[in-house]
């Protein structure tokens, strides 16, 4: 490789290339692996989707291009529309767990006694598995049995079954998706606390400011950063959703609580699901949806850092 | 016990042999790749193939069980990429994505053999696409309509000889502060053993198949005459309400607990039910009713089955394997109640003498003159099943949906059958 005569060769270029070009060179390196798992794992597959969602295919034959047409096919689609909607529903309500957070964990940021088991038992929720959580929800709305139904009765007011009612499944399962993302946002939340300064409390508190004023213009702009974080974890949980619905109602009834996940899993994957190309332009959409978010975190991450 | 089983199977392998030969013992490798993997299934087949290593104990068999709904998605994988040489499935058109797929093997030749094709003469048209055979039944089982007797002696019922019956009995179990059928519809599919049988009764099988075979539309006069037949018994509150939170499991206590007097349901359902309680005194079972009289009664028997998959290494062995598993004694040990309690495959088979399988197996020989059906979800395509089955499902809860339903299901025909 290196033809150079030693002889000639000043004392710089008797070093190797790698030793020559180490600056520019050894970043790329240590990012190599990252790079190529990205690319092999996340890249990749986007493109695999994406061809994919123009074929016919059902995952085994052999696969026919159709162009767009399961895309069409997908504005006509009435249970794709009902996902959408149910996904929009989910990224809506699901916000409720950041000021929830945000006000158990202002609550619990106080010293009591026994303050470190308070804490964790409203932080339990985001410990247990989702399924658990499902399981745990769907007993609690059954119709007959259920604990809510048990107190509704006692106040006078007819059973309800939300889980079996179109109207009202997916604000039951979404209900059951808050408990532990409230608790997650919670501990988020706390640990800002922490780095609330309290100077400047003590200075707002100097110019007669207190309770919701105190709040807003002092605690909250220093709680930034944490709630930054919260709505990034509680926007990508909402569009994760996926094993809360699996349990709670298996996307029924009628196909009402399903979500843009849990549709292309059934039209892809499922028992019954052999339209890989129709799955896959639900991912595809479901992808475009998820990239907004994405962008605006992206570029709120990189406005903070030119900020500095 | 052991010893005479051996014996009898020693027996058998030597008449089997006839066909395929006079290879004495088969040597090399067999994989079999099964899906049954609740308790009693398991071990049934794990002896079953226990009985064929001792028939040839130079043969290196490898089985592989897998939780029989992950098998479902997984089965897609293995036939493309690493196959087995036997492999469990259902029949109909739950074989039609494979074999159009080029990946069962057809395996006409042994329905050719005379000792498989006179025995199993019943399971020939459930495992024939394209006039092919495309593997072999093991078991299957009847559907049909399972009652607490003790509910009905005390309301001084007896067992329905038609829908008119059907209904007057419903009638007196409504009255009674009861429910008729108990149903879990959450997984869909119960809804769709209804509507194979409300469908078949109403209209007879042929219609019920052209009907799955995207021949007739799903807005036919014909089919919505099945449909308002079923709104009278939902319009009288025949069945348990909110089904659609329930899985079928979920289900059974109404019946155990006497909530509900009936359900309808394969004989898969006796294990359970028994377990909880239910002796004979108190369970009891009878054919689903004639509606129109005019057409002649069919059955649901949903059959279970075993595929060589077209890349198999050993398919000699696994042809081997096949005529072992169908025929007569093994067909007689493995379906018998303490295995898994359902129907020999094989005609010169015995059945195992219990109640629900006698009066099953006498159902389905005697008195299924229209055909035998495999199962909604069998019979249908895969994709017009599933989103007939959420329709179903939605008729039961909001019968007044049922115009848009039926087009809905209309425009997936177009684009299933196409």
């Amino acid at each position: 490789m290196t033809a150079i005569d030693p002889t000639i060769a000043s004392a710089k270029s008797e070093r190797g290339w790698y030793k020559r070009n180490e600056i520019a060179v050894t970043p790329w390196l240590f990012l190599a692996p990252a790079i190529l798992f990205f690319a092999f794992y996340v890249l990749w597959p986007i493109y695999q989707s994406i061809a994919i969602s123009f074929y016919d295919w059902d995952g085994l034959g052999e696969a026919r291009y159709v162009g767009m047409a399961n895309y069409v096919e997908l504005m006509d689609d009435s249970a794709f529309e009902v996902s959408l909607w149910n996904n929009l529903k989910w990224l809506l309500l699901y916000l409720l767990a950041i000021p929830g957070g945000l006000f158990i964990a202002l609550f619990l940021n106080q010293t009591v006694t026994g303050i470190r088991l308070y804490k964790s038992l409203f932080f339990f929720p985001f410990v247990i598995s989702q399924v658990v959580v499902g399981l745990v929800f769907s007993w609690f709305y059954l119709p007959n049995e259920g604990l809510l139904n048990g107190v509704l009765g006692l106040v006078g007011l007819g059973p309800i079954n939300v889980l079996g009612d179109p109207t009202m499944a997916t604000y039951g399962i979404i209900a059951a998706g808050l408990w532990p993302q409230t608790a997650y946002c919670m501990i988020l939340y706390l640990t800002g606390l922490n780095a609330v300064d309290p100077e400047q409390i003590e200075a707002g508190r100097l110019d007669g400011a207190k309770g919701w004023k105190m709040l807003w213009y002092i605690i909250i702009p220093q709680l930034k950063p944490a709630t930054f974080i919260a709505f990034v974890v509680t926007i990508i949980g909402a569009l994760r959703s996926f094993d809360l619905i699996s349990i709670m109602t298996n996307g029924g009834p009628f196909g009402q609580t399903r979500v843009l996940s849990f549709y292309m899993f059934e039209k892809a994957l499922s028992e019954y699901g052999f339209r890989m190309g129709y799955g896959a332009a639900i991912a595809v959409v479901l992808f475009l949806i998820m990239l907004i978010f994405i962008a605006y975190f992206l570029w709120s991450m990189w406005a903070e850092e030119k900020g500095r | 016990m052991r010893f005479t089983t051996k014996t009898m199977l020693m027996a058998l392998a030597g008449s089997t042999m006839l066909a395929g030969a006079a290879s004495a013992e088969l040597t090399g490798d067999l994989k079999i790749f099964l899906d049954t993997s609740n308790p009693a299934p398991r071990a049934t087949m794990e002896a079953m193939i226990a009985d064929f290593q001792e028939l040839h104990p130079d043969l290196t068999i490898e089985t592989t069980i897998i939780d029989r709904d992950a098998y479902k998605t997984q089965i897609r994988n293995f036939l493309t990429a690493d196959s087995p040489d036997v492999a469990t499935w259902y029949a109909a058109n739950r074989m039609t994505p494979f074999v159009e797929a080029g990946l069962f093997e057809d395996v006409s030749d042994l329905w050719q053999e005379p000792e498989i094709a006179e025995a199993l003469a019943s399971t020939k048209g459930a495992m024939t696409i394209d006039d092919k055979q495309w593997g072999v039944a093991y078991t299957y089982y009847q559907w049909g309509i399972y009652y607490r007797k003790d509910i009905y002696e005390e309301l001084g019922l007896s067992e329905p000889a038609n829908f008119d019956e059907m209904k007057s009995n419903c009638a007196a179990i409504i009255d009674s502060g009861r429910k008729c059928y108990t149903i879990g519809t959450k997984f869909l599919w119960t809804a769709g053993g209804w509507f194979d049988y409300l469908n078949m009764r109403t209209h007879g099988f042929d219609f019920h198949m052209e009907l799955a075979q995207g021949k007739v539309k799903w807005t036919d006069d014909r089919v919505k005459q099945t449909f308002a037949n079923w709104r009278e018994l939902i319009d009288m509150g025949a069945f348990v309400d909110n089904h659609q939170n329930y899985s079928w499991q979920e289900s059974l206590p109404f019946i155990v607990n006497g909530e509900a007097a009936a359900i309808l349901k394969g004989n898969f359902a006796v294990a359970p039910l028994r377990e909880a309680g239910l002796d004979d005194n108190k369970l009891d079972f009878y054919q689903f009713p004639a509606i129109n009289p005019d057409v002649e009664l069919a059955e649901d028997a949903p059959t279970d089955t075993f595929h060589i998959p077209a890349k198999a290494q050993n398919k000699d062995n696994a042809r081997e394997f096949l005529r072992f598993v169908v025929s007569a004694n093994v067909q007689t040990e493995i379906n018998n109640g303490a295995n898994l309690g359902q129907l020999p495959v094989n005609a010169k088979s015995a059945v195992d003498d219990d109640k629900f399988l006698n009066e099953g197996f006498a159902m389905l020989s005697e008195n299924s003159p229209g055909g035998v059906a495999q199962f909604f979800d069998r019979d249908f395509p895969a994709e017009m099943a599933n989103e007939a089955m959420q329709g179903l499902q939605e008729f039961m809860v909001f019968p007044d949906n049922l115009d848009d339903i039926l087009k809905r299901l209309d425009k997936v025909q177009e684009r299933v059958y196409q």
